[in-house]
């Protein structure tokens, strides 16, 4: 006779002193693991949940202006600083990490239109209502001395807005017309206008670092390359376009903030119409900006909230309000793209986290695993009903709500009415406009 | 002494190919020298390579240095290159899902991102597979001398042969009160209930055989059974079900759930499954102490009942011959199948919920395939069996009057006598194999036997899930996590994993969303 029994030393099993970790044998075989799709579900299931628990995405409040904020700038490299320009012609100067205002100056009379920090981030720009453009420091003045500013340039008329070039001592300005300056130099190099009165926004493109984009009050988007006399082209929208950010990643993808309350995706490429319309805000769109990996863009809205899109989706994933703030004017994703900083109408920059939920810290290295795999079970579950319904829930201020709706409901009346049209018409007579052609008028080159 | 000793360990191929390494004071690699070194070792490789594609592995194709061969640091070759081949039937057990192939028509992102997942899959079957060579025990077995029947040997015999310890595992307990005796043991095999039909309820940790609470409930006994843990167990009395801790106080007196016969419980979905002599199957969820569903049968006394362990539905044996499956989201059975003349007498279900074994008064002993529905054996006892329990490694154990007999494959080959039989003292009322042991726990009138049967238990068990091992602290953070993701009863059904599937839109639902549009 031949036996074998099953003998375990418990030694094997059971940890040798207090000390230790305890031990845990695995056994990957399937028939000791039964259920394993439904408790991958409800795990899936209650990390949703608890996604939407910990959602917290309000960090700190920075007050002191006094006047509503008017523009951002992020120093290019340190993350704890932002600039901040008011309506007052006031700009101040931030620590992020101590939340506290570290250097105050009165930079122009009137609103300070734009600012920028210079690449190499030893200075900035500020343009503003006094028709002027100011470079000042980056460090504070010392004991005794009076702020001044390095060097300004009186121009002919008001400046809207100011970006520098990502590699070069260059800058443009615009206000009646683009404006190329040298920093050596006090009058511009280069000087684009193209029958159109006013610019709002102009900005370089961070990859290809010669061409520059503009709104233009006219309601069209104009391109440029620096290099040449004239510029490259401009598509004229429906309605104006107020701001517009190039993403960072992709050289030739571009999206303009609009009034007509969506953000569009443009190919520079293909003008005709864009590549992917965003719809969710209710109100006009006043500034937007680029997470630094390029995948997702947050936007600022005159209806007080302020959205996260991913950069292919058309509707936003993320909706961030509070009671208190008011008409969001300007929007920053800060450079780590770990955070969002906007700036409001009743003078307060606040600070987001850029994903609601996530845990601020050193994470160690089980609950880094832990978060990955419940990340991926979202990922797994993300269409099935229950849980999509969690994942989606916002709570919505009730006059944004009531919007969105009454929104809603004018569109779906006027796709009514066209449908009804088109049926009583002769075939082919009222062609079918896609939600993208719409908003387009023309492109001219 | 040590059973372990004698079995017989086939050299592995491993062992026949390894050559001692040469040292530098060796002479005859010095007369040899390099070229005659490096000719032996590529015919070496030859023969490897050879032995692997006979061998049925999967052939895995080597990245080649200049000479063929990659080379370490010292100038030796590898005499295995590349990843270890992993059998098929290896990777046949860690296969999830079909093979579904991707349709011509999927592209872009979405075949982007199918072809990653399977990648991913993939991998993670594969290093399951591997895993399974460091798995460190290995399952029981006994064996014959020639011509001598396993089914003749004694248990006393097994009990000497084997080391202490083992041994100890056979024992009785005469009980002969309050018999005869139902049987539980926890999840992971370590703690066992007993309960006497005359109110005997007994809770022991078996294997240091201590006694953690001994009392009579006073009341007729129907089945006990524990809960989650060994913290609580279910007693179905006469009247009412009762819920006692692991002390022997009662916690709860659920009157909702009357004339209770049969438990079972569903260790994921924290669910009570009671049958009763009214013919109502109810549920219980014992995390918030709510009745799920109360399902009338209209089949009459149900004293027949199995657990599938893989979908958590409930067999019942009828009376009449028939074997219906239920879920608490359903107040029909999901199927009805008849399965003998006579009435059921016993079911069991095996681990990988593939079959059904059940035994009937027409004295057949039946396999069915579960996921066909379709009969695969039938065996004839002369007594009949009366209570059948299936043991991990899939023994079945039928019991006929006090013999208790084990058959071994009964699901795949015909079985023509038993592996393994007892005979205890009283006429056999309840059996158990015990989890992770190789031991087969059977309730009689006169007591308590518990009997060594060698293969029965899964000799790996996983520790985050049932761990005979684990200490307080492990078990309240497995109690913890265990509630967490607490299965909810909807999601009960025939096919557990339907909710991976991705659904297609079906044509209705496509009508209904235009339907909205217009």
């Amino acid at each position: 006779m031949k036996v074998k029994v099953l003998c375990r030393n418990p030694d094997d099993y059971v940890r040798e002193t207090t000390k230790d970790i305890q031990r845990v044998p695995r056994n990957y075989d399937p028939s000791l693991h039964p259920f394993e799709v439904p408790r991958e579900f409800t795990r899936a299931l209650n990390a949703t949940k608890l996604e939407r628990v910990f959602a917290k995405p309000f960090l700190a409040s920075l007050d002191g202006h006094r006047d509503g904020v008017n523009c951002m700038a992020k120093h290019p490299t340190s993350l704890a600083t932002l600039l901040s320009g008011s309506c007052d012609g006031e700009v101040k100067m931030w620590n992020l990490t101590n939340r506290e205002c570290t250097r105050t100056l009165q930079a122009h009379e009137g609103f300070v239109r734009g600012m920028c920090a210079r690449f190499c981030g030893t200075s900035f720009f500020t343009v503003g209502d006094d028709k002027t453009i100011k470079q000042w420091k980056m460090e504070a003045p010392s004991y005794g001395e009076e702020e001044e500013p390095l060097n300004t340039i009186l121009g002919k008329a008001v400046y809207t807005g100011i970006d520098h070039h990502w590699k070069e001592g260059i800058f443009a300005t615009c206000g009646q017309q683009v404006d190329i300056w040298d920093e050596q130099k006090s009058s511009p190099i280069r000087t684009f206008s193209w029958g159109v009165d006013s610019f709002s926004s102009v900005r370089f493109n961070p990859v290809e670092t010669h061409l520059l984009a503009s709104c233009a009050s006219d309601r069209s988007i104009v391109l440029y390359d620096m290099r040449e006399a004239t510029p490259l082209k401009k598509v004229i929208m429906k309605l104006r376009s107020n701001t517009l950010c190039w993403n960072p990643m992709e050289a030739f993808h571009f999206t303009c903030a609009n009034e007509d309350y969506n953000l569009y995706t443009f190919d520079m490429r293909r003008l005709d119409a864009p590549k992917i319309v965003h719809m969710d805000h209710v109100s006009a769109v006043l500034d937007l900006d680029y997470c630094p990996t390029g995948t997702e863009f947050v936007s600022a809205s005159f209806d007080k909230t302020v959205r996260i899109f991913p950069k292919d989706q058309g509707r936003s994933r993320e909706v961030y309000h509070t009671k208190r703030m008011q008409h969001v004017i300007c929007v920053k994703w800060s450079s780590d793209s770990k955070y969002i900083l906007t700036g409001s109408d009743e003078m307060n920059i606040r600070l987001w986290k850029a994903k609601a939920s996530e845990k601020l810290g050193v994470l160690s290295q089980r609950e880094k695993a832990a978060l990955d795999y419940s990340e991926k079970l979202k990922e797994k579950f993300q269409h099935h009903p229950q849980v999509r319904r969690i994942a989606r829930h916002r709570h919505l201020p009730k006059a944004v709500y009531s919007l969105s709706k009454e929104l809603h409901v004018m569109k779906e009346a006027r796709r009514r009415k066209e449908r009804n049209v088109r049926k009583h018409s002769k075939p082919g007579s009222v062609p079918v406009v896609t939600e993208k052609e719409k908003h387009v008028v023309t492109v001219v080159k | 002494m040590a059973a372990h000793g004698d079995a017989e360990v086939k050299p592995t191929h491993v062992g026949k190919k390894k050559i001692v390494a040469k040292r530098y004071w060796d002479d005859s690699t010095e007369k040899k020298g390099r070229e005659g070194r490096e000719k032996e070792q590529k015919k070496e490789e030859h023969d490897e390579q050879k032995n692997t594609l006979e061998g049925g592995m999967p052939y895995v194709k080597r990245k080649k240095g200049e000479d063929g061969r990659k080379k370490g640091i010292s100038g030796k070759m590898d005499p295995f290159p590349g990843p270890a081949p992993i059998s098929k039937e290896k990777l046949k057990k860690f296969k999830r899902g079909g093979n579904k192939k991707m349709s011509s028509g999927t592209r872009g992102r979405l075949k982007d991102s199918l072809s990653r997942a399977e990648v991913a899959s993939n991998l993670a079957q594969n290093q399951a597979a591997r895993y399974d060579l460091l798995l460190p025990e290995d399952a029981g077995f006994l064996e014959g001398d020639e011509d001598e029947d396993t089914c003749t040997i004694m248990q006393e015999d097994i009990a000497d042969a084997v080391d202490i310890t083992s041994g100890s595992k056979y024992f009785n307990l005469s009980l002969s009160q309050f018999g005869p005796y139902r049987v539980d043991y926890t999840r992971n095999g370590r703690h066992l209930l007993l309960g006497g039909r005359r109110g005997h309820v007994v809770c022991i940790d078996w294997q240091s055989k201590q006694l953690k609470c001994e009392m009579n409930v006073m009341e007729t006994v129907n089945d006990v059974k524990w809960l989650h843990s060994e913290a609580m167990y279910a007693v179905a009395q006469k009247k009412w079900l009762y819920i006692y801790d692991s002390s022997g106080i009662e916690l709860h007196c659920i009157r909702k759930f009357n004339d209770v016969l049969r438990l079972q419980f569903l260790p994921y979905h924290f669910l009570l499954a009671t049958a009763s002599a009214t013919g109502f199957l109810q549920y219980l969820d014992v995390s918030v102490g709510k009745e799920v569903a109360a399902i009338c049968t209209k089949a009459g006394r149900l004293d027949v009942m199995a657990l599938n362990p893989q979908n958590a539905t409930v067999h019942l044996g009828h009376p009449t011959g028939t074997v219906t499956l239920w879920s608490p989201n359903q107040k029909e059975p999901l199927v009805k199948m008849l399965c003998h003349k006579g009435g059921v007498r016993s079911i069991a279900v095996d681990k990988t919920g593939t079959y059904m074994v059940t035994s009937g008064l027409d004295r057949k002993l039946k396999v069915f395939d579960i996921r066909t529905f379709q009969p695969l054996k039938s065996y004839f006892l002369p007594a009949g069996a009366s209570c059948l329990s299936l043991s991990q490694r899939g023994l079945l154990c039928a019991s006929t009057g006090n013999i208790v007999q084990v058959y071994q494959d009964v699901c795949n080959t015909p079985v023509k006598k038993p592996y393994m039989t007892h005979r205890v003292r009283g006429s056999v009322y309840g059996a158990q194999f015990c989890p992770f042991e190789d031991v087969l726990g059977v309730g009689h009138a006169e007591g308590f036997t518990s009997m060594i049967v060698p293969g029965a238990g899964e000799p790996n068990f996983d520790g985050l899930d049932a761990n005979p091992y684990r200490s307080v602290k492990q078990r309240q953070e497995w109690e913890v996590k265990a509630l967490l993701e607490k299965v909810q009863p909807e999601l009960i059904g025939l096919d557990p994993g339907q909710l991976g599937w991705s659904g297609t839109k079906t044509k209705y639902r496509h009508w209904d969303s235009t339907l909205l549009l217009r």
